[in-house]
């Protein structure tokens, strides 16, 4: 069957006849970088375009509808003002560390990419950590805040910086013990085979009531994480004016603005692997035909499916709800997400042991 | 100028002391801060995220329109008035006209009484409406902001129609209205009434029934009673703390004794209930209207004045009920054709002086919501 690693072979084969191994290496590593880069840039695009039309919908308006086809070239016109604008840095902050704050933002949302399975054997990087990977990369956003806020020399930056470092390590616990969920019930941290576990069903539906609790605080966890409302307490505009990037203008400000969007793919990526089987189609049991009619179902267009159904519940949330208040943002995770997490991991790893799971 | 001057540079000094001193942190929220709808400034001390003092500075869209309205006459100075507290307009002009009715003794028609009573019923709710959407903004929810101004729009085409304006209307002149209603307005108004009664369940689904926002509302910003009535607030905050205050109740002016309502009473006196104050207003201002939209009486829509207005010699007070509370206008004439010295007591300036004592010991966030409670109107404030 037609696969992308039958392109990816074919690449390789071409360049190894010309070059020799080590330039071969290099050249497609850059074709990677490129495709990262690339993938990074239409993706942001994209998710701010849908994001101001799911809004607009769900606000009674038209939103964008004058650039380009019903106002589909807007983000696009957006990130060309936003490159020609001056990138202002404030007298009296700290210029390495306000310069360099966003550009970490983007470098961790690139790196995250690495390991998703973006279709069957569309993959940067199958490690064998893969979850883990990505567990611990998320975390070091908090860092391109913190030195956002801080730097910055601004005391709405600071409470904003503040706000966020004290959520983000919050939240990292519950979505690192949901994901773990799913890692007991497949027995592997690596992404391929999380995917290939769910051939007969996706874990959401194999996993009985423990995948479903995980899933649940999952979604919420990374709602928190990637500093969406109603947990956005680190930019929250009507408390904080802007939160930590007050004072970021120009391509400063659009690189921390795609790299939370960029953020929210991925954690909706993920979300959508572990629990939608990635993408794995539809399949049920061992219903030969069903599975087989949906085969015919190219697997990018699963993965994207489930992925950007995801986004779109995570855009739902933003519109509808009101901002936590921080404390209550504490409690939430202190108080009751992570003693359920921790209760759902013990429930799910009786469940795998006794081999209740279908 | 001076003071202000003044003022600022005192801030500036207490504050940069206090900060060496305590190691608090102290911002400004302010002038220009999307939660303070207009120029309102607020230095906050902090400790954290806990606040230890909230100073309110004031002036910065000070127009003196008290200043303004000496050199005007009687027929003018109502116009200006429009500026004070925009969203309620009508509710102004309303109260100037009585005023200068008093002093004239004149008989205002039923007809202009009715009517009046119905346009400022509808400031009433438009005004509550761009509250209510403001209030969630404030909270970090923008869809109920839009979903408020569908309704409000209603009302404006209905204000448009009949005033030939949309925000500062000056309909009301003293002796009755500038003139008659629109043809269409009956209707018009019953359509929206319709129109209001199937969307007000989405309110409740979309903002009041939410948990995070019953959680961000319930049991913040607690202002007694006794508080509210030491520190002289009015309107819905005051009625939020179980304070009966309604100037229409208890002072009725134009067509309020014709009309059956209720004055809105919550005890909880917290952000919670100055919110559901101003919901429920929002319905008692519906049912109001229901009574007189079909009833109003046939007849003239102005009394006769002369052209130039003289007060006799005197001092004249009168009080209406806007949307954010009572307002008082009073007029020292000395018998010309302008008056000598006039002064508004407004609402929001009493209403806001609360904050520093309700906010004592919240979280910024609840600072928002509080000031979203307070339902502050700059210009009102400042004058």
């Amino acid at each position: 069957m037609w696969s992308f690693s039958n392109i990816a072979n074919l690449v390789h084969e071409v360049l190894a006849e010309h070059f020799n191994p080590a330039i071969t290496l290099a050249i497609e590593m850059v074709i990677a970088g490129v495709s990262v880069i690339g993938l990074f840039a239409i993706l942001g695009l994209v998710l701010v375009i849908m994001e101001r039309k799911v809004s607009a919908w769900m606000q009674i308006r038209l939103g964008p509808n004058r650039v380009g086809p019903k106002g589909m070239l807007q983000s696009l016109a957006d990130t060309l003002k936003l490159i020609v604008k001056e990138g202002m840095t404030p007298n009296g902050a700290d210029k390495l560390l306000f310069n360099l704050a966003p550009f970490i933002a983007m470098i961790v949302a690139m790196l995250l990419m690495a390991p998703i399975a973006f279709a069957k054997d569309l993959q940067m990087w199958d490690l064998n950590i893969g979850i883990l990977y990505v567990s611990a990369l998320s975390s070091v956003t908090v860092i391109s805040i913190l030195m956002a806020g801080w730097s910055s020399n601004n005391k709405f930056s600071l409470l904003g910086a503040m706000r966020s470092g004290a959520q983000i390590v919050s939240y990292e616990l519950s979505a690192g013990l949901s994901a773990l969920a799913i890692v007991v019930l497949t027995g592997s941290l690596q992404i391929s085979e999380i995917i290939t576990s769910q051939a007969n069903g996706w874990w959401i539906f194999k996993g009985h009531i423990p995948a479903i609790i995980a899933f649940v605080t999952f979604i919420i966890a990374v709602t928190a994480e990637t500093n969406r409302a109603p947990f956005d307490l680190a930019e929250a505009e009507s408390e904080l004016t802007a939160g930590f990037h007050t004072e970021y203008s120009g391509m400063k400000f659009a690189l921390f603005f795609l790299a939370e969007y960029v953020n929210v793919f991925i954690m909706c990526s993920i979300a959508a692997t572990l629990f939608f089987g990635g993408w794995m189609p539809l399949h049920i049991g061992n219903w030969h035909k069903f599975n087989h009619v949906m085969d015919f179902i190219p697997s990018s267009i699963w993965f994207f499916g489930k992925t950007f159904f995801l986004i779109f519940v995570i855009m739902w949330f933003r519109w509808t709800f009101p901002r936590l208040r921080i404390d209550q943002l504490l409690d939430l995770e202190w108080k009751y997400l992570l003693p359920i997490t921790m209760f759902n991991l013990l429930l799910v790893t009786a469940v795998a042991i006794l081999g209740w799971h279908f | 100028m001076y003071r202000e001057t003044e003022i600022l540079t005192r801030a500036n000094q207490s504050t940069a002391h206090e900060s060496e001193d305590s190691g608090d942190l102290v911002i400004n929220v302010g002038p220009q801060h999307p939660a303070t709808h207009g120029v309102l400034h607020l230095v906050i001390t902090l400790n954290g995220e806990t606040i230890k003092n909230v100073e309110p500075h004031l002036g910065y869209i000070h127009r003196s329109i008290e200043k303004m309205c000496e050199s005007l006459t009687y027929r003018q100075f109502i116009y200006v008035t429009s500026r004070m507290d925009y969203l309620s307009a009508h509710i102004n002009n309303q109260a100037c006209a009585l005023c200068v009715e008093k002093g004239l003794q004149v008989e205002v028609p039923q007809r202009a009484q009715v009517i009046r009573v119905l346009m400022a019923e509808l400031t009433r709710i438009a005004s509550h409406e761009l509250w209510w959407g403001a209030m969630a903004m404030d909270l970090g929810a923008f869809t109920p902001f839009f979903h408020a101004f569908r309704e409000r729009e209603t009302i404006n085409d209905i204000m448009e129609e009949t005033c030939g304006a949309r925000l500062t209307m000056n309909y009301m002149v003293p002796g009755g209205v500038m003139m008659d209603i629109h043809p269409h307005f009956q209707q018009r108004v019953k359509d929206f009434i319709q129109l209001y009664r199937k969307k007000i369940h989405e309110y409740d689904e979309l903002v009041t029934g939410n948990i995070i926002f019953q959680n961000r509302m319930k049991g913040v910003g607690i202002l007694s009673a006794e508080d509210a009535i030491s520190y002289g607030c009015s309107g819905p905050v005051a009625r939020g703390s179980g304070a009966s205050c309604d100037t229409r109740k208890y002072y009725p002016y134009d067509a309020y004794n014709k009309v059956q309502f209720d004055e809105v009473l919550e005890t909880g006196g917290d952000s919670f209930a100055r919110y559901l104050v101003r919901v429920r207003e929002m319905q008692q201002s519906i049912n109001i209207i229901e009574q007189l939209i079909d009833n109003i009486p046939e007849g003239d829509f102005q009394a006769k004045t002369k052209a130039v207005l003289k007060l006799p010699k005197g001092e004249f007070y009168q009080r209406a009920e806007t949307a954010r509370g009572e307002l008082g206008v009073y007029i020292i004439s000395e018998g010309g054709t302008t008056p000598y010295r006039i002064k508004f007591r407004s609402p929001g300036f009493s209403n806001l002086s609360v904050l520093g004592h309700i906010a004592r010991g919240c979280k910024i966030g609840d600072l928002i919501a509080m000031m979203g409670t307070l339902d502050l109107v700059i210009p009102d404030i400042d004058r």
